[in-house]
């Protein structure tokens, strides 16, 4: 249990001080690789709790996928990140005050309800213990109880993959493009030309 | 011990630092982005966290789902993104209002 315990005060805390870093640091390449840290840190208390599945999904999707979407676009666009900065500490005083105040509210929240159902019981966290492992668990209930939500989950992302595609289509004029129709109507009578070449000359 | 409650502090800290990075970035879209990622993270410590709670698999299922709609939500941000650089030479979101039309 004391390892436990060590291992959540570990990663929750790298966590929120990576978070932290995410929101001031000054360049955003750094910004999107300790929002990789972040996020493999949560993966990390993922584990902790028990759902390995989404621990994997989450390094595979956000590291693997977003993570480096973002570092992509923060690379390929000159973006003066400098000039963005200005109003960070003109900002801060009222940023920090609503910080506070969200997180004493929800402090407040958690500690003060205690006759609530919720918190009854302080019971530590476990894992959901079950014959069968976390994953296969997973793909049992999402195929038959939650169907209908995993097809509406592959909507949205055809949806995401055509929109962001057409957001970012850019005619250029002067370039090249196969036409099929016409390559399929080409017949002997368009496609050869006969000409009469006079001897002793060329065309 | 580790109750419910050191996994709802955690994600209320990340909520929090996710809402508290719009305020102060207000004028760079990427790190905006970024916050929202951060806030969905959150919300997925809490699915995972009540899913452990109450012994009960859909919590995750419910992550799951979260994170692509977070996926889908980053992509189309950031084409966004693009065709608004390419447009106006700049990320300010102040500027975003001659996006209309």
């Amino acid at each position: 249990m004391v390892i436990y315990s060590l291992t959540f005060y570990l990663f929750s805390s790298v966590a929120v001080l990576s978070a932290l870093m995410v929101i001031s640091a000054k360049n955003p390449v750094h910004s999107v690789l300790f929002l990789i840290l972040s996020f493999v840190n949560a993966s990390g208390l993922f584990v902790l709790l028990g759902a390995e599945f989404l621990a994997m999904i989450l390094v595979v999707v956000y590291v693997g996928a977003v993570a480096v979407l973002f570092l992509f676009v923060v690379m390929m666009l000159d973006i003066n990140f400098v000039k963005l900065r200005e109003g960070f500490l003109q900002y801060l005083p009222f940023g920090a005050l609503l910080g506070i105040v969200l997180v004493v509210e929800l402090g407040i929240l958690f500690l003060t309800d205690r006759s609530s159902n919720i918190y009854n019981n302080q019971t530590p966290l476990q894992p959901i213990v079950n014959e069968v492992e976390n994953t296969k668990m997973i793909g049992q209930i999402l195929y038959t109880e939650y169907f209908y939500l995993f097809q509406i989950c592959g909507i949205i992302l055809l949806v995401a993959m055509i929109g962001s595609i057409t957001l970012t289509l850019r005619d250029k004029g002067g370039v090249k493009r196969q036409n099929i129709d016409s390559q399929n109507t080409v017949d002997a009578s368009t496609a050869i030309e006969k000409k009469k070449v006079k001897i002793g000359e060329g065309i | 011990m580790i109750t419910l409650e050191h996994y709802l502090f955690l994600g209320a800290i990340i909520f929090t630092l996710g809402v508290l990075g719009i305020f102060l970035n207000k004028k760079n879209l990427i790190i905006i982005l970024m916050s929202i990622e951060l806030i969905l993270l959150s919300v997925n410590i809490n699915f995972i966290a009540f899913s452990a709670y109450i012994n009960d698999i859909s919590g995750q299922i419910f992550a799951m789902l979260t994170l692509t709609v977070a996926a889908a939500e980053a992509a189309i941000g950031l084409a966004i993104l693009v065709v608004f650089f390419r447009n106006l030479g700049s990320i300010e979101v102040n500027k975003i209002n001659q996006l209309k039309g």
